[in-house]
């Protein structure tokens, strides 16, 4: 009767601890150029890489995505690049580096390369680690002394999480993706709702998605607070996973899928927490604070904090209206947006581009719009469909994979109090730059702002000329 | 890592709940080294103004709690992004206790990992000394992390909750790599039954 989170967690105890934390074994873990600390230290100490083959890393928080971009330009922009290779090659750790054509977001390419598998345990510096439970893994988001200490040691001291169940039911109508699924999750449960757990989605809408769709999903799971979001290994599952240049071959593909099938919580199994949502229920979602469990239907209107009863509430709306320069009450098809962003480890798979694409094709952006594909493969396999063609003729711009505007980090910002369509994950205060206004939303979604100037309902816009 | 034992300071209160790491410390500071110092990018972009000057309105600015060496929160505090930058930039700012009713899974985590104590307390006990921090600015709270105990402005006494693992490492300063490492045949033992159960994994 475990669950499927039990079973992963069970099979990498190395030892129980002291004081009720037990050590991790952990299978894989992921690094970007953030890990430059945290191999700084290591050195410093003396201590060398315990097991470079269970480490990949890649150069995307940092890299320049276009021409001009200010991560070609600023010293110690480049200088993190440079780090992560000179740590990569003095301890033998595989590096896709710039150039490279599996050089991507680091939660895109583990799954692309087939690194990330069902029932192993992932770790990476990065609180979007999340993604990569959509293939039945306990993959979570570490700081940087976890970092070292599994550089180290490949183990992680943890305490056991407990586990949620999130049941999404019946299916999705016409025009509402994974994206709108997860943010009104998150808008269900709050932005601290997953706080102590991990999450297992399930139940039919889950199911039917393809991988690309439930990782968007697994993605904001730390949105929602928690650490770690998964889905149960299936046939969609396997199906992904086969052939791709990580993922096992000939009789050790069978011995592996035997092993996996395994993974599934028991139907008996016991949840700490269990919630339930009806797929038919969700609409087209959009965010419109700086929190992203500030999110409502398109449909709907900016909320008034005159009507909020509970004061700490009624501060904190007002406060994010105040910031997001927005009206109480203003419809939310009425906000005009000055910028669109179409990428980031939530929305920059090849699914995604061509929900974008299908929406820019014949028509002509208003506003700057960025496309940042997710990887150098991604964008590859887009150019053999011809979709950087469609963004480009609609006046898109089609740029080099990279993290980029999601976080910045790179000098790809927006300007105080440019507001942004944005298919990322967070809408905090500052996070696309300083000042700048984030609505979070699908990659349809954030190509209709594009060819509109305002946050519109995609399901309104008349069916795409030929 | 520096050991916590006892602490008795200022502290300051922040009311908004899901203060997020991004506003800690934005992402642009996070490329600097390690060994400059990160106080000045603690809640940068609302403690400064675009000259670079104080912004007045902002609490830590506030002169009864510039020197507060403790922090006690709304819900949620330290959520989002991983950035282990965000407690650098607490700590180094003089900050050794974050008390809430709940944090980000990962800062939490980031918060032991530097000697830095979050501390949970119910929600209302959280809000109610937030309230005699803004009614008596300068006020002092005394934390006994070995007893667990809080005492707050008002002189209530708070027992509080405590991973065991996370108060010894914090009470003794430890070095978390070495204890690992001292489960050195553990790990061996674990790594050939998973070469044998998991062979598919390099």
């Amino acid at each position: 009767m475990p669950t499927m989170f039990e079973k992963i967690w069970d099979r990498h105890v190395v030892a129980e601890g002291p004081g009720g934390q037990s050590l991790l074994y952990i299978d894989r873990h992921l690094l970007h150029e953030g890990a430059t600390h945290a191999f700084a230290r290591l050195g410093k100490a003396g201590r060398s890489v315990r097991r470079p083959a269970g480490l990949v890393a890649t150069a995307d928080h940092y890299v320049p995505t276009g021409p001009g971009s200010e991560a070609r330009a600023n010293d110690e922009i480049r200088g993190m690049v440079e780090g992560l290779q000179r740590s990569t090659r003095e301890q033998g750790v595989t590096l896709f580096g710039p150039g490279d054509p599996r050089q991507g977001i680091v939660h895109i390419i583990g799954p692309e390369q087939g690194l990330t598998q069902p029932g192993i345990a992932l770790v990476c510096g990065d609180s979007h680690t999340a993604t990569h439970g959509a293939f039945g893994a306990l993959a979570f988001g570490i700081g940087s002394t976890e970092v070292e200490h599994v550089l180290a040691t490949q183990c992680l001291w943890q305490k056991k999480p407990k586990v949620m169940r999130i049941r999404v039911t019946g299916a999705r109508p016409a025009g509402v993706t994974a994206k709108d699924v997860i943010l009104a999750i998150i808008a269900r449960i709050g932005a601290a709702g997953g706080v102590g757990h991990v999450i297992e989605y399930a139940g039919p809408a889950i199911a039917a998605m393809s991988m690309e769709e439930r990782m968007t999903v697994c993605n904001m799971s730390i949105e929602a607070g928690a650490r770690a979001g998964m889905i149960a290994p299936d046939a969609t599952t396997f199906a992904y996973v086969e052939g791709r240049p990580y993922a096992p071959k000939g009789a050790q593909w069978d011995t592996a899928l035997e092993y996996w099938k395994t993974l599934p919580s028991d139907p008996d199994a016991a949840f700490d927490r269990e919630v339930e949502l009806d797929a038919a229920g969700i609409t087209p979602t959009v965010t419109w604070g700086t929190s992203p469990q500030d999110a409502l239907p398109i449909t709907g209107n900016v909320p008034d904090p005159a009507r909020e009863s509970d004061p700490a509430r009624r501060r904190a709306v007002g406060r994010a209206l105040d910031y997001m320069g927005l009206r109480p009450g203003m419809a939310l098809t009425d906000i005009v947006v000055d910028r669109v962003f179409i990428g980031s480890c939530t929305n920059s798979r090849i699914e995604d581009l061509r929900a974008a694409a299908a929406v820019a094709k014949g028509r002509r952006a208003v506003v700057r719009a960025w496309v940042v594909p997710g990887s150098g493969l991604i964008k590859r396999a887009a150019e053999a469909e011809g979709l950087h063609e469609i963004f480009t003729a609609a006046g898109f711009e089609w740029r080099e994979p990279g993290c980029s505007m999601c976080i910045g980090m790179n000098g790809d910002t927006a300007r105080e109090h440019e507001r942004v369509a944005s298919t990322s994950n967070r809408n905090f205060e500052g996070r696309q730059g300083k000042g700048a206004r984030t609505h979070l939303m699908s990659p349809a979604m954030a190509a209709a702002a594009a060819v509109t100037g305002r946050l519109t309902d995609v399901r309104t816009l008349s069916p795409s000329p030929p | 890592m520096i050991p916590f034992t006892t602490l008795t300071a200022a502290a300051v209160p922040m009311d908004l709940p899901n203060i997020d790491t991004d506003r800690v410390i934005p992402a642009r500071f996070l490329r600097k080294p390690r060994e400059a110092g990160y106080q000045r990018f603690f809640f940068h972009d609302v403690r400064f103004n675009a000259d670079g000057s104080e912004n007045g309105d902002f609490i830590l600015n506030q002169a009864p709690y510039r020197e507060a060496k403790i922090l006690v929160t709304a819900e949620n505090f330290g959520c989002g992004s991983s950035r282990e930058g965000a407690v650098w930039a607490l700590m180094d700012h003089g900050i050794r206790c974050v008390v809430g009713p709940s944090f980000g899974d990962i800062f939490f985590e980031n918060c032991f990992k530097n000697g830095v104590l979050a501390l949970v307390l119910p929600g209302a006990s959280a809000a109610a000394i937030r309230r005699q921090l803004q009614e008596r600015p300068g006020a002092t709270i005394s934390v006994d992390l070995e007893r667990q105990t809080l005492t707050a402005p008002d002189g209530a006494l708070h027992r509080f909750e405590v991973d065991p693992f996370r108060k010894q490492a914090l009470l003794r300063g430890q070095d978390e790599i070495a204890l690992t490492m001292e489960y050195e045949q553990a790990i061996l033992a674990h790594e050939s039954r998973r070469a044998a159960e998991m062979p598919w994994l390099t």
